[in-house]
């Protein structure tokens, strides 16, 4: 999970990191109003959106007074930065910026490590940095086991080159940002700028933080941080049911067992989809696991039907440890399950099982004559037909 | 031979009393496999029946290691619980540790995995469905009775993949098995298992699934082109995966331009891997080798 500059600021702030004042914002009149709290000479008016490049989109602006904030939210509120609309901003004390750096803490996958990078020269695209002047980046591995303590500090600070004066309380600082990366399980704390300000404090004046979700049921306060009215509806409704579901925009649903089951499913429904009228895509991504009991199969339907968008649904199931058979009963009872709620199975729906028991399976499914249920054997004419079906209606 | 795992492998699960590790462990024990007893900090000194087999339950891996003989662990305890459990076992010195845990925070996983280097552990996983070497053993939850002994190596981020790979390609059979996990820390990598494949006298040919996220099929590319000289035949899920957005396993993931099944594709088709553009395409890729 993607935190927005504002929670990041609060994360930093209760773990050490020096931060200047900031006040959230959804109106201009709330903007002008947090201007007047803060009661800086020149206050910032900063797009809260998770992405980058806010800067050049029109997202970031200067104010010298209430007034101004107020005007410079009414400009920032609405825009589309990169697709995503600015529903909230950040009013914050304007900086006296004396020198730009960059640092950052992840997780460094191919290496199975975690690595921090740090630069003098920070404010611009690190990617482009890294890319144009990668002798102005430094990388240095860290040992998870370690961590960033004051050695290994003192190592990535002298690695940038920052001047002996500066290096103690940048190090310092850096040590504060590794402890919000463990404290609260970030797979990535990256503070670009890090600034000294004219009176030679060092201030983490931009956070993007992102924090693993496996790791929340130690961090209960996780939860007040997630943004549900930016996400999708029927991906609520998912996350609230327990389902694995990402809502996509094409016309075939989809529900198989198994995540790479599913994104292999995707693909070859898109595949399938080009030799048809209007090249029917995958609706969504939906997996419902291992056992496909009636009541998740019912319940991933449910949400699949949701979707006005969804034309046919293509079930896709490997039979393992949970057989054919009993998918196939699980399916009928799903049925029955949904018509109990109102909510009958309207669209036309393609199911292929293999695996274990799959002629059982199909069998079953054949003997209970399903309203719009039709099988087909193979995952490939499966998706074929399910295309087709999309096509068509 | 088979590769990490055979008919010699002697295997205890950890978390074996829960409901998962026990239904599991009868799985296991039907499928031919030693599963010679489980590890429950507390629960030591009882025992669990199998139909007909009496496993004994210890407090420790250690203390399991030393009654037992055994030299590869399961785990099943739950993801709060499992970095304590890999610590334990690599301490133990146990050979090969399969972590099936689903949900494992990755600061726990990258912690485990720095001990794990150097030590004398092979870790799989976590997030993984194990390994199988069909006819010789069954470490974890991949169905044994959906394909057949035989010659082809696979190795998959992917457990629902494997098992479609494995009964497509039934009729040939596979010496091993191995599901490597979806997560963004695993253990063993594809690498690991092509080099293992390479050197097993017991494997003519290699199937490897990948998908988004990480770069690992790329590494797996240059190392297939500077050290294999099996035939080798690919496939990778998720072309149609949205940026930013987790597909499921936690590290499928297209951040940017980086991690699509496209430049992976690539990679692994410029170093002379045919890659499949189905499941069932891929089978039929690795049938034509096998049938030569």
């Amino acid at each position: 999970m993607d935190l927005y500059e504002y929670q990041a600021r609060d994360v930093f702030e209760a773990h050490g990191v020096p931060v200047l004042r900031g006040i959230t914002a959804t109106t201009p009149e709330e903007a002008s109003a947090a201007a007047a709290e803060l009661g800086t000479p020149v206050v910032v008016v900063k797009a809260q959106v998770k992405t980058g490049g806010r800067g050049k989109a029109g997202g970031v602006k200067i104010a010298r007074s209430p007034e101004e904030a107020a005007a410079r939210a009414e400009e920032i509120l609405g825009l589309d930065i990169k697709g995503h609309v600015v529903q909230k901003l950040m009013i914050a004390e304007g900086a006296n910026i004396a020198e730009e750096y960059y640092f950052s803490v992840l997780l460094d996958r191919a290496n199975r490590t975690y690595l921090a990078m740090c630069s003098k020269e920070g404010g611009m695209e690190i990617e482009q940095l890294a890319v144009e002047r990668p002798e102005a980046l430094a990388r240095v591995p860290v040992d998870p086991t370690v961590g960033i303590d004051q050695a290994k500090a003192d190592e990535i600070v002298a690695a940038a080159g920052f001047d002996e004066a500066d290096r103690a309380e940048i190090a310092r600082v850096i040590q504060k940002l590794y402890e919000v990366y463990v404290a609260e399980d970030a797979t990535l704390v990256e503070v670009n700028p890090l600034v000294k300000t004219g009176e030679g404090r060092i201030v983490a004046l931009d956070g993007k933080v992102t924090l693993d979700e496996n790791a929340s049921f130690r961090h209960p306060d996780h939860e007040a941080l997630v943004d549900n009215a930016a996400a999708d509806p029927l991906e609520n409704k998912a996350k609230e049911k327990g389902l694995n579901y990402v809502k996509l925009d094409g016309s075939v649903g989809i529900i198989g067992n198994g995540a790479g089951l599913v994104m292999s499913t995707l693909d070859v429904v898109a595949y399938a989809g080009d030799q048809f009228a209007g090249k029917p895509k995958p609706a969504n991504f939906l997996d419902i696991g291992g056992g496909a009991s009636a009541e998740v199969m019912a319940n991933g339907l449910e949400i699949i039907l949701g979707d006005p968008q969804v034309k046919s649904v293509f079930v896709n199931v490997f039979g393992g440890i949970t057989a054919c058979d009993a998918v196939a009963n699980g399916i009928v009872q799903a049925f029955q399950l949904l018509e109990g709620r109102g909510e009958a199975v309207t669209r036309p729906l393609v199911v292929r099982l293999d695996g274990n028991n799959a002629e059982q399976g199909r069998r079953i499914l054949n003997e209970a004559r399903l309203p719009g249920l039709e099988q087909v054997d193979t995952m490939d004419g499966a998706a074929r037909r399910a295309a087709e079906l999309a096509a068509a209606n | 031979m088979a590769i990490f795992l055979n008919s010699d492998s002697k295997i205890i699960v950890q978390g074996m009393t829960g409901s998962e590790g026990r239904k599991h462990t009868q799985r296991m024990l039907d499928s031919g496999s030693q599963v010679v007893g489980g590890v429950t900090p507390g629960k030591g000194g009882q025992s669990v029946e199998f139909g007909g087999t009496t496993l004994p339950v210890f407090n420790s891996v250690g203390e399991a290691v030393e009654e037992t003989g055994a030299n590869v662990t399961v785990i099943f305890v739950p993801a709060k619980f499992t970095r304590g459990a890999v610590v334990e076992a690599i301490e133990a010195e146990i050979p090969l540790c399969v972590v099936i845990t689903e949900g494992v925070p990755v600061k726990d996983s990258a912690e485990f995995f720095t001990l794990a280097q150097g030590s004398k552990t092979r870790l799989i996983g976590p997030n993984c469905p194990g390994l199988i070497s069909p006819g010789q053993a069954n470490a974890g939850i991949i169905p044994a009775d959906i394909t057949q002994p035989g010659r082809i190596g696979l190795v998959s981020k992917s457990g629902t993949l494997t098992y479609q790979m494995m009964y497509e390609l039934r009729d040939i059979g596979f010496s091993s098995c191995v599901g490597i996990g979806g997560d963004p820390v695993i253990g063993t990598t594809h690498i690991d298992a092509l080099q293992a494949f390479q050197d097993d006298p017991d494997t003519d040919a290699i199937v490897m699934i990948g998908e988004i996220g990480g770069d690992a099929e790329e590494r797996a590319a240059e190392f297939i082109k500077a050290n294999v000289t099996k035939p080798v035949v690919g496939y990778v899920a998720g072309f149609t995966a949205p940026e930013g957005k987790t597909m499921g396993h936690a590290g499928a993931i297209v951040s940017g331009s980086s991690g699509t099944a496209a430049a992976k594709k690539e990679a692994l088709e410029a170093a002379g891997v045919k890659v499949g553009k189905t499941p069932s395409e891929t089978a039929e890729l690795m049938r034509q080798i096998m049938k030569g």
